[in-house]
């Protein structure tokens, strides 16, 4: 049996893990021996020697991110946000930490503050999951009454104030410049880096904003040691992913796998394989926002640099699978639909290009294509797809199923104009 | 400077800049809409997308947007690369799918931005079929108009609306393609700024509903460089007209003074002198009490009459009158008969400032104030008395987050990042006014004070700053120790202050501040704002004569030169004006004083007359006629005052022979001739055209009255054409009439005429400093001597005399009020149900009770607008309660929208 650090804790059918189970199972021992005891800098050299990747969907080293926050070299402000906006779709792992292991993001929070100095800490956390907010508000209550946040937390000169804020709901807040600003009450519009957070984020401070996955690995790898997060991986990559399939699968899930675990073996073992009667068309590896890959790469170890080699990202692994009698060209319409609808409407491409894109794509699922539509969205995918072409990442990955869908799927798009009808019987999401 | 490759050429380009801002100041022409020279970049609309070359093996190289990136040795770029125009031209291309093409009935159309930029990426062909967006348009009150339709959401308007100009009213809502740029909710924009739209819009979203109303396509405007008469900041503007009527006024670059912004008095304040209230005849007032139209050859012979059997004959000239009539009017009538038209109290405040100016303490243009790091207001209504400067003082506020910037290296253009950066932090800002001020939400400290108590902070200010021991109240004394503080811990303090509220004592209490400061060695400035637009030149010209000494010297004739003296005088001075046998009256509108006049000629206004005037940092500029009343056909009377006068005296000047005679007499004034070349100048032997080369209509638009084409006006008095013909660009930008350049037809144009952005000015700057500076600073006697509670608040739009003339303007003139606090109001015996009444001679004013806490004790507060101009310099008032007293109902303007077709 796989070591699986982050979901020892969870049982959904027992509900959520309370401060007793979760002190009881090794909880909070990494703040009690590491807040005021060890060197932050120690800490920070633990993080980066363990090779932790963001969990969020971009994989940036999290320990060199951190290192970009300067010396606290004044007395203002430092800020950790936690980044709970889990709003890509097909993508529901943090909700299961943050629904059934409240306290382990706590403490992750604690001791990730505490690394970079900072003082108080928000968790930005998606507007409907009600039961999360109100786990998490009430483990942060409990780890106040246990000195694990507040003032001078277990008797050292670290204070950490903690607070839950929840999201109005937009997309755009699971980029962190936009959560930032967002946060700060304005427009949920991403920033323009440089700055980065770490320099100028929350309020114009140092700020660090992680997943919430991410976060969640930082007490397991103060308890263990980086050498043991290492051997979790089986491959390039260390720890352990919470990986996800949904589609067609007999068991739709979430699952705590080593970091590297092929797609075939997330789709046939842990989701229990296709609904009789469905063939797996492709898949997008880590949300929606990321390229469709097709059954040739199932065999591919799902991590960081193997799914971006393939031509897509890995994003937050939770794949989403196309059935053969599901249209593509009607599950990209819908996918572009969220995304134009989702843009903030700060640059062009994005503001003005995904809608077009979406109609376009509308047009041909409902048979109304014209010839030319094709080359259109390439062209306007093209225009819309290259990272630098746009003020933030939100339209290069709106445009990813767009892009491979074309290139993997093009009959359909043909088919759709030629015949002038959709030959598929079975509608995206039923 | 830094070296740049640009498609295989070298540029040397200013270090720090970003790549835009060189590329342009190169004279590259690059596409853009959110950034903005004076407002820096955000990276929003990605038109100005190049691509830069990782080093020379790199031949694929990436899109990269101009304006977020900084210029480093020896990076090469390329804009004509084809990945870089077909990005571009794809920007263009999804920036037109909402927008709904219709520039034939676009107001901007012409003169859009949007068009230029379409036109430059070379997208013609509209491939997107589908169904474009659609908004609801808002009323935003009389000045603006709204047509979001036309919107490519560039939010140059939100950031130059609440980052730039303080806002709040005007807002980016939604998402996606549906950002909507607008109010909560109908209604009058609050910002005084708000007109800085029209120009920062790109296209036609926010339009100038006073060119609306009669509207020009740019290219049939005659137009003139000109300098605004709305009060003594001096902005350069350029006013438009057509038909005989001002059609517009426009932002006219000046980098030392208002740079790219206007305030909406002097934007939307010009229509006064299209006002039915307009003289256009000469008249004498007949036996029977009316006024007989006469020729103006025979009003002026009756003028020498006059003259011929008086005894002794008195000018009285104006604040608002240019140098040159001051001048011809001094001449006619002698220096010792010769006031400037400024009551005691204005001669004695202006005389405060003309020595300052004269001193080594810097008294720096609304450009430089920007660069202060700390500002004392003391007394000063900025926002309505020199509204312009308020938003230069805006902007030096945030000299803290210039140097956050810096701390972090990040250069001050990336807006959104320093702002980011800097979040509330701001450089001291303190305010002592009796009233609430618009400045008051960046202030660091806001004081209100009786203007008596505001000397005295001023003077104890000073002192402490001198080191001398303090008396008044702990609370005073806090607050002097505090103000003190903030400005012994600048390297730049600014000591701001002016005569709105009529107080010398506190001009000299500001002076004295500033000589202490600059005793410390600190790098100070002291700014005191003038009351009108030519209130510096007067004083200059001549500050000795007192008004009411002439008017009591028995004089039996009274030249009054452009200044309605009655409705400003007390109930004596009237009285004594009235006696006087013969009262001659030359101004643009009929006022109190025109209509006591025995003869009146019609003055021309600053649009169609050239003159000088001087503005409150003794800056010199030209205003050039931008039209002449007499070209359409029927004859016209009106003429420059300097020309009416000259005419009694029997004498035919160009307006540069009169400079030349003022400068013989006054030689500190010399350099006024080089504010503006003369009527010699030209350019390759022509005149400077005042029309477009494609101005239409010359010949179609007097048919109706004659078929043959009248000859053009002549233009004696200036190196300007009234006519297309003649140069127009290459001109120096005293005498540019418009700024246009190949390909760029809008406002943005200006870029071609700077040597770098925002920077010189190619064919020469206009204007002329006065003064050498040179005598040491004056400190004044501390003695505070005016101690009056009756006080003026001035109103952006009811406060100057001509502008509040202009139809729309009037219409968002203040009612009369008069604010106290609840215990003054307990005093009088009053509460804000209540009415007061001011009796005087002839007529009573009756003001609504506004009770503010805010407002010092002893202090009562009115509006300073036409009605209530009989109360300046009164210290005090009788007031009396007026039982059951009802408000009066508030006019109700029609609410246009005026692009919503369904109205």
């Amino acid at each position: 049996m796989n070591e699986t650090p982050l979901t020892r804790n969870i049982n959904p059918e027992k509900g959520p893990t309370d401060l007793i189970a979760y002190e009881a199972n090794g909880g909070y021992q990494a703040v009690r021996q590491s807040i005021g005891k060890v060197d932050p800098k120690e800490v920070l050299n633990t993080i980066k020697e363990s090779n932790l990747r963001g969990r969020g969907g971009a994989g940036f080293p999290t320990g060199m991110k951190w290192s970009f926050v300067p010396d606290a070299s004044d007395s203002g402000h430092r800020y950790l946000v936690a980044n709970a906006d889990e709003m890509e779709p097909g993508t529901f792992k943090d909700r299961l930490l943050m629904e059934f292991d409240p306290h382990q993001l706590v403490e992750g929070m604690i001791l990730s503050a505490y690394t970079i100095s900072a003082d108080t800490g928000y968790i930005f956390i998606r507007h409907e999951y009600h039961a999360a907010i109100k786990r998490l508000r009430e483990a942060i209550q409990t780890a106040e009454d246990n000195n694990y946040l507040g003032k001078n937390i277990q008797g050292s000169e670290f204070s950490f104030k903690l607070h839950v804020h929840v999201s109005a709901g937009r997309y755009i807040c699971g980029e962190e410049t936009a959560l930032l600003n967002s946060l700060e009450g304005k427009r949920a519009i991403p920033r323009a880096k440089p700055p980065f957070p770490q320099v100028s984020g929350l309020w114009g401070r140092p700020t660090i904003v992680n997943n919430v996955e991410t976060l969640c690995n930082i007490p397991h790898i103060l308890a263990n040691g980086a050498d043991w997060f290492k051997s979790l991986g089986l491959g390039d990559d260390a720890g352990t992913k919470l990986y996800g399939a949904s589609g067609r699968v007999n068991k739709p899930g979430c699952w705590e796998l080593p970091i590297g675990t092929t797609g075939r073996e997330i789709i046939e073992q842990h989701a229990g394989g296709m609904i009789n009667g469905y063939k797996l068309r492709g898949f997008l590896p880590g949300g929606a926002s990321t390229d469709f890959l097709i059954d040739e790469h199932l065999d591919l170890p799902m991590d960081y640099d193997s799914i971006m080699k393939a031509g897509s990202r890995m994003g937050t692994g939770t794949m989403i699978i196309l059935d053969d009698k599901t249209c593509p060209v009607g599950m990209v319409a819908n996918l572009e639909k969220f995304f134009a609808r989702e843009s903030c409407g700060f640059c062009t491409p994005c503001r003005e290009g995904l809608p077009w894109v979406k109609e376009l794509l509308d047009a041909i699922e409902a048979g109304e294509g014209q010839p030319g539509d094709i080359e259109t969205l390439q062209r306007q995918a093209q225009f819309i797809g290259a990272i630098g072409n746009t003020h933030c990442a939100h339209a290069p990955g709106a445009i990813e199923p767009l892009t491979s869908g074309l290139k993997y799927f093009r009959d359909d798009f043909e088919a759709h104009i030629k015949d002038k009808k959709c030959r598929y019987t079975q509608e995206p999401g039923q | 400077m830094t070296v740049i490759q640009v498609d295989g050429q070298e540029y040397e380009v200013e270090s720090g800049a970003n790549l835009l801002e060189a590329l342009l100041s190169a004279g590259l022409d690059v596409p853009y809409f959110c950034w903005h020279p004076a407002m820096g970049s955000v990276g929003a609309c990605r038109q100005c997308a190049v691509v830069q070359y990782a080093n020379e093996e790199d031949t694929q190289g990436r899109i990269i947007m101009s304006c977020m990136t900084p210029v480093t040795d020896n990076a090469r770029f390329s804009v004509a690369t084809e990945s870089a125009t077909g990005f571009r031209e794809s920007v263009i291309e999804n920036l037109m799918l909402n927008h709904p093409h219709d520039c034939p009935v676009c107001e901007e159309g012409g003169e859009c931005h949007l068009q230029d930029m379409t036109v430059m990426v070379g997208h013609h062909d509209r491939r997107y079929t589908g169904k474009k967006r659609t908004h609801k348009n808002q009323y935003l009150g009389p000045l603006i108009g709204h047509e979001m339709n036309r919107c490519i959401t560039c939010y140059r308007c939100v950031r130059f609306y609440q980052d730039y100009a303080g806002g709040s009213d005007l807002s980016a809502f939604s998402s996606r393609d549906r950002v909507y740029f607008g109010r909560a909710e109908d209604g009058v924009l609050e910002n005084e700024f708000a007109g800085n739209l029209v120009d920062v819009c790109p296209t036609g979203v926010f339009t100038d509903k006073t060119l609306s109303k009669h509207y020009t396509r740019k290219w049939d405007l005659q137009s003139a460089p000109t300098i605004c008469v709305g009060c003594a900041q001096g902005c350069n503007t350029y006013t438009s007209e057509r038909y005989g009527e001002v059609r517009r006024v426009n932002n006219r670059f000046q980098k030392d003074v208002n740079g790219y912004f206007l305030c909406d008095r002097g934007r939307f304040g010009a229509g006064f002198v299209n006002s039915s209230k307009r003289i256009k005849q000469a008249g004498i007032r007949g036996e029977d009490g009316l006024y007989q139209a006469v020729s103006l050859v025979d009003a002026i012979a009756r003028i020498r009459d006059m003259i011929a059997g008086s005894q002794h004959v008195v000018g009285i000239g104006s604040a608002r009158a240019s140098l040159e009539s001051n001048q011809a009017l001094k001449n006619l009538v002698g220096e010792d008969n010769y006031c400037n038209g400024m009551a005691d109290i204005e001669r004695e405040m202006h005389s405060v400032i003309v020595d300052v100016l004269k001193s080594d303490i810097a008294t720096p243009g609304m450009r430089e104030v920007e660069d202060y790091d700390a500002i004392l207001v003391l007394g000063e209504d900025i926002t309505n008395h020199a509204p312009r400067l308020a938003l230069s003082v805006r902007q030096a506020t945030r000299n803290r987050a210039s140097e956050m910037a810096a701390e972090t290296r990040l250069a001050l253009w990336q807006d959104a990042a320093v702002r980011e950066l800097a979040q509330n932090s701001l450089s001291p800002l303190m305010i002592a006014t009796p009233t609430e001020d618009r400045l008051d939400d960046v202030a660091t400290l806001s004081t209100r004070l009786s203007p008596a108590d505001i000397a005295r902070l001023g003077f104890a200010i000073a002192d402490r700053l001198r080191g001398n021991p303090q008396s008044g109240s702990d609370a005073f004394k806090a607050t002097v120790d505090a103000v003190t503080q903030m400005l012994t811990d600048a390297k730049k303090p600014l000591i701001i202050s002016g005569t709105s509220t009529s107080n010398p004592d506190i001009l000299r209490s500001a002076a004295n501040v500033a000589a202490a400061l600059k005793e410390s060695n600190k790098d100070t400035g002291v700014c005191l704002c003038a009351s009108e637009c030519n209130s510096i030149g007067v004083a200059l010209l001549d500050n000795q004569n007192s008004l009411p000494a002439l008017l009591a010297s028995s004089p039996d004739t009274v030249i009054v030169l452009e200044n309605d003296l009655i409705s400003a005088m007390t109930t004596a001075l009237q009285q004594q004006l009235a006696s006087i046998k013969n009262l001659v009256v030359l101004d643009h509108l009929d006022n109190a004083t025109a209509s006591m006049s025995s003869l009146i000629l019609p003055a021309a206004t600053f649009a169609e007359a050239e003159g000088t005037y001087v503005n409150s940092e003794g800056r010199a500029q030209r205003s050039l006629a931008v039209f002449s009343p007499g070209h359409l056909g029927a004859a016209s009377q009106i003429d420059a005052s300097y020309h009416l006068l000259d005419a009694i005296a029997e004498k035919t000047r160009t307006s540069s022979e009169v400079r030349a005679e003022m400068v013989a007499q006054s030689p500190h004034l010399e350099k006024v001739i080089s504010a503006a070349p003369s009527e010699d100048f030209s350019v390759h032997g022509s005149k400077v055209a005042r029309m477009s080369h494609r101005a239409s209509g010359r010949t179609a638009m007097l048919a109706d009255v004659s078929v043959h084409e009248p000859q053009q006006p002549i233009d004696a008095d200036s190196a300007m054409s009234f006519s297309m013909e003649g140069v127009q660009q290459q001109a120096p930008a005293s005498l540019r009439a418009f700024t246009w350049s190949p390909e760029w037809n809008s406002n943005q144009s200006i870029l071609k005429f700077q040597e770098t952005v925002a920077g010189r000015d190619r064919f020469g700057e206009s204007g002329a400093l006065l003064l050498d500076k040179s005598q040491p600073a004056m400190v004044y006697d501390s003695t505070v001597q005016h101690t009056g509670g009756l006080i003026p608040q001035h109103h952006i739009f009811g406060s100057e005399e001509l502008t509040c003339h202009a139809e729309e303007l009037a219409s968002l003139m203040p009612q009369l009020y008069i604010k106290m606090n609840s215990h003054a109001a307990k005093q009088l015996g009053v509460t804000t149900t209540d009415g007061l009444a001011y009796q005087a001679e002839a007529q009573t004013l009756e003001f609504q009770v506004v009770i503010e806490e805010s407002i010092p004790d002893d202090c009562l507060v009115y509006p300073l607008i036409p009605q209530t101009r009989c109360l300046t310099g009164l210290t005090d008032a009788p007031l009396a309660r007026i039982d059951n007293w009802e408000p009066p109902a508030a006019p109700v303007a029609a609410q246009l929208i005026t692009t919503d077709r369904a109205n």
